[in-house]
């Protein structure tokens, strides 16, 4: 394996930086050239467009150069992983009330037999209870998988696409629609937006949480209907109040039974909408593709990608994208004009984004805020720690703001510097302290034993010969900083060599562990 | 007409700025010694006119508190019909002074010794339209004060638009050490729903010793690193740029510690007064230990649960009494130690739960999930006594009571005339504000603060 580029050359987009005489932006998607992407680029890719990586990966990717390491990003094959299928969870513990089951309570409570009717209560609480437990199984089974996938940008979008057509489980109480939603976005992950959004309006845990198995001819819910346009597709202030009542119109039927959509004739109006401007007997379907041919929709997604994948765009009420720079404008409007050209297909718009020299703009390396899935699955990737306890991994990302399947509301999860806080800052050192030392807030976890934490494997790819693999502190410092950071800042290194030599400058398993939870500890870290 | 005047508005802002300005370059606990001197000159209130030392404590009984068992409808002889296992008898109900067929449980005498104090309002049937029977949706409808339980905390809402000291901050921490303390405190391992605010995010947990870098107990070379680390003024890299996020995360490092280090030293002084061992009870003791401090948080939140009495709950003796007793007995000794520190007029508590319970008892000596149900206010500057009347035991709705205040009313009343903050605002509606508090407490600036 060959060895890490040595900063001595100035890199290109370095120089570029420090000859701009302002701080503007360059506005462009033009692609990066081969020698412009190393080690940093890599990295970055690898973080951005998944969880991180090994050293290892890094290089690998360095020397694949940018077209094919983020082709090998993009196209990958879904099938070949081994993961649980449909069956791996109970479809049943919230099946609704059978026909008999009904007419039962219905004759106890007319008869106002107490008992019966406190029979029943007592199941459903247990049922309730139940399907409760199976929730955090199917958190966890995501993030294992976030975790373990040689897939990353799969789970990537999956977790792009839960948190902008977002469903909280605490509201439809069902473990499984909440699961199928879930693989409905893995399936679609990087694939057709607009099969997604055909998908969606079909989709048990949406129908349910924004209440259009409700949703009759004659009294139309206009839930959907509202947030298809204003957070799924369009954004504010591209539809009216009355589109949106001709849309909950074309809506209304679209339903579901037990896990599967159907479409009930008899609740559906068939009457004439007119939505957008235009004029029919629109179903489900209709909407959608008139929203599709709006070009506020391209827009839109396109701006909620680039927020996720390269730097904060301000929420609506916070300006959106006006308070972006005219760099940043004219990029989303290329991006925007590519998902146009490519029938909302995402892998083109992300492989433009990916390969461009935008992306990896010195300004936005390591200038993300993680969110709590990406600190967890990131640290656990790329540092190759033990994952030791999903539950209380699982447990820390509710607290740090992301219980996965539960986003706050309809909107999602803000980003950004929505997640820090002073409450959430030491939990987010906290979790990766019991990541790699098997630290609880109190006392050790009993993985701190079973599932050690080899330190010394990160530095095994410099090699023996190497002043990394010969223990110069220096150069070790340096090597776990640009690892984990991307950079060394040096204070860092100052600090580090400081921690070391008071071990006497012995480089082990134990000390490296300990120049890692002070290197995971840093404000730094919370970056990518 | 409760908003802070444009006097002290200006004020404020003209505070706020010089911090502002000194932010850009400086990690804001740095000016934490402008704010200390301000503090020394005009005493615990540092910015004048804005009520900063009103503090608003939640207590909330999570599980469904049963209403009829404590505060005791005993003039009803229906209650005694639908509860013929488990009814408070007439003579043991704790009487309360000025209010007709109405008392506490036995088992609640330390909060009948402050209501005969002047310490206690109690707000009799509690509620909200379309009652909700889920303990998770019920409890959130009472936490976003919205029946569709969804957006942000009432609480929240109240930081980001009143709040603190700090203004509305430019990102999430807004609740940084610089002004004395976060404007949020919950007890508990997270930030209960209800003061999740959009900007301002309060801060948990469970026991001081959480709120820090775990891994400093692992020797002092690392807490040392740590510190270095996570004490820098000065960025390097993206760091160096005044609005990358990375500078951002500096101060908020900052700010962690700082606060860290305030709650965690105040939190370490004791009481003077006993408290009770229950949990609840060395919540209280840790939020008197803060109030003690002068932090100057304005919201605390405490919780106790288990008020889930579907079975054997109890008569005058049992769970649901053991329960009532816990409560009583911690919020006595919260107020005694109140007192003792002089900070007793500062602080108003208020106790509620997601809903009462049915009004018949069940089959298994318990009672499942009901509707309306009192709520509690506590301090000496409530408006005592029994507020509202209490919800008719003949004219049920399938069974459960019919609320008579919306808790929206009560959360109105705490805002305006407690918080000094505007309800229509924050609670996103118009809602008659309850009288809650005693009418000359409502001028708390003009008052010297005896300490």
């Amino acid at each position: 394996m060959r060895q890490p580029e040595l900063p001595s050359v100035p890199d290109a987009a370095k120089v570029k930086a420090a000859n701009r005489t302002d701080d503007r932006l360059e506005a462009s998607l033009k692609a990066i050239r081969r020698q412009d992407f190393k080690y940093e680029q890599a990295r970055h890719l690898l973080w951005r467009a998944g969880f991180g990586g090994t050293e290892a990966q890094i290089r690998y990717l360095a020397d694949l150069g940018p077209e094919k390491a983020v082709d090998l990003l993009l196209n990958y094959k879904s099938a070949d992983q081994p993961w649980p299928k449909e069956d791996a969870f109970d479809k049943d513990i919230m099946r609704p009330p059978t026909a008999e089951e009904r007419e039962m309570v219905r004759r106890a409570q007319r008869s106002q037999d107490e008992e019966a009717l406190a029979r029943v209560r007592l199941e459903r609480q247990r049922r309730e209870q139940q399907d409760r437990r199976q929730i955090a199984e199917v958190q966890k089974w995501w993030l294992a998988r976030m975790i373990e996938t040689a897939n990353p940008l799969e789970e990537k979008m999956t977790l792009f696409w839960h948190g902008l057509l977002a469903t909280n489980y605490r509201t439809i109480e069902n473990s499984y629609h909440m699961f199928l939603q879930n693989q409905m976005f893995r399936k679609h992950a990087v694939g057709s937006y607009a099969d997604l959004l055909r998908a969606l309006i079909r989709d048990p845990a949406m129908i349910a949480y924004l209440d259009n198995n409700d949703s009759r001819k004659n009294r139309p819910n206009e839930n959907l209907a509202r947030e298809l346009m204003e957070l799924f597709s369009l954004g504010v202030g591209n539809y009216t109040e009355r589109d949106i009542k001709e849309g909950a119109r074309a809506l209304t039927g679209y339903t579901f039974e037990d896990d599967t959509f159907v479409f009930q004739r008899q609740n559906h109006d068939t009457g004439g909408k007119t939505i957008l401007g235009q004029q029919g007997n629109w179903d489900g379907d209709d909407f959608v593709r008139i929203i599709l041919a709006q070009p506020a929709c391209p827009r839109y997604i396109t701006r909620r990608l680039y927020h996720y994948f390269v730097a904060d765009v301000p929420s609506e009420e916070r300006g959106g994208d006006q308070s972006l720079e005219p760099a940043q404008r004219s990029v989303l409007r290329a991006l925007a004009g590519t998902f146009s050209q490519a029938n909302y297909e995402v892998k083109p718009v992300l492989r433009r984004l990916f390969l461009s020299e935008h992306f990896y703009e010195p300004r936005f390396m390591n200038d993300q805020i993680k969110s709590p899935a990406q600190l967890v699955v990131g640290a656990c990737r790329s540092l190759n720690t033990p994952t030791r306890d999903l539950s209380i991994l699982n447990d820390a990302l509710d607290l740090m703001g992301q219980r996965l399947l539960h986003p706050p509301s309809v909107k999602g999860w803000e980003g950004g510097r929505a997640w820090m806080n002073t409450s959430t800052f030491y939990v987010r050192q906290n979790i990766l302290a019991f990541l790699i030392a098997g630290k609880r807030p109190q006392g050790y976890d009993a993985s701190a034993q079973t599932q050690p934490f080899d330190a010394m494997a990160l530095l095994a790819p410099f090699g023996a010969d190497s002043p990394e693999g010969r223990g110069d502190p220096q150069a070790v410092a340096t090597a776990l900083l640009r690892l984990a950071l991307g950079w060394a800042p040096s204070q860092g290194v100052e600090t580090l060599r400081t921690h070391l030599a008071a071990r006497k400058n012995v480089v082990n398993s134990s000390t490296v562990s300990e120049l890692l939870l002070l290197i995971t500890a840093m404000p730094e870290y919370q970056l990518c | 007409m409760n908003t802070p005047t444009p006097y002290t508005r200006r004020e404020f802002l003209r505070t706020g700025l010089v911090m502002a300005s000194a932010a850009a370059t400086l990690p804001s606990f740095l000016n934490a010694s402008a704010l200390a001197m301000h503090r020394a000159a005009g005493g615990l209130s540092s910015i004048p006119g804005v009520p900063e030392e009103h503090i608003l404590v939640v207590i909330q009984l999570g599980g469904g508190n049963d209403g009829l068992n404590t505060v005791v409808p005993y003039f009803a002889p229906e209650y005694y019909k639908a509860r013929p296992g488990i009814n408070i008898p007439e003579a043991q109900v704790l009487k309360l002074s000025g209010a007709d067929g109405v008392g506490l449980h036995p088992q609640m005498a330390a909060l009948r010794e402050m209501y005969d104090d002047g310490l206690v309002g109690v707000v009799q049937g509690v509620g909200y339209p379309n009652p909700n029977r889920s303990h998770f949706k019920s409890m959130d409808i009472w936490h976003t004060a919205d029946t569709t339980a969804t957006g942000d905390g009432w609480l929240g809402r109240y930081f980001d638009s009143e709040c603190c000291g700090f203004g509305k901050g430019e990102s999430g921490t807004a609740d940084a050490g610089a002004s004395g303390g976060p404007p949020g405190i919950a007890i508990g391992r997270s930030a209960p729903l209800a003061m999740e605010g959009r900007t301002i995010k309060p801060v948990a947990f469970e026991s001081a010793d959480l709120f820090k870098w775990s891994a400093a107990e692992m020797g002092k070379e690392l807490r040392e690193g740590y510190q270095a680390l996570n004490s820098r003024t000065e960025g390097e890299g993206q760091a160096a740029r005044a609005n990358s996020n990375a500078s951002f995360l500096l101060r908020t490092a900052l700010d962690a510690q700082v606060s860290s280090d305030m709650i965690r030293r105040a939190v370490a002084t004791r009481p003077t007064t006993q408290f009770p061992g229950s949990d609840l009870g060395r919540q209280l003791s840790m939020i008197s230990s803060m109030i003690g401090a002068g932090l100057k948080t304005r919201v605390y939140y405490a919780s106790m649960g288990s008020f889930d009495t579907h079975a054997g709950q109890g008569g005058p003796q049992g769970r649901h009494g053991q329960l009532l007793s816990q409560f009583s007995q911690a919020v006595r000794a919260f107020y005694q130690e109140l007192k003792a520190q002089g900070n007793d007029q500062r602080v108003m508590s208020l106790a509620f739960s997601e809903f009462g319970r049915r009004v018949g008892q069940n089959q298994s000596q318990g009672t499942d999930h009901g509707t309306a149900a009192p709520m509690f206010t506590f301090g000496p500057m409530v408006r005592r006594g029994v507020i509202g009347d209490h919800p008719s035991l003949k004219n049920l709705d399938d069974g459960d009571l019919k609320y008579g205040i919306d808790f929206r009313s009560v959360y109105a009343g705490v805002l305006e005339s407690w918080l000094k903050a505007d309800s229509k605002a924050i609670l996103e509606g118009t809602y008659q504000a309850l009288p809650v508090v005693a009418s000359a407490a409502t001028s708390p600036a003009s008052r010297v603060k005896g300490r």
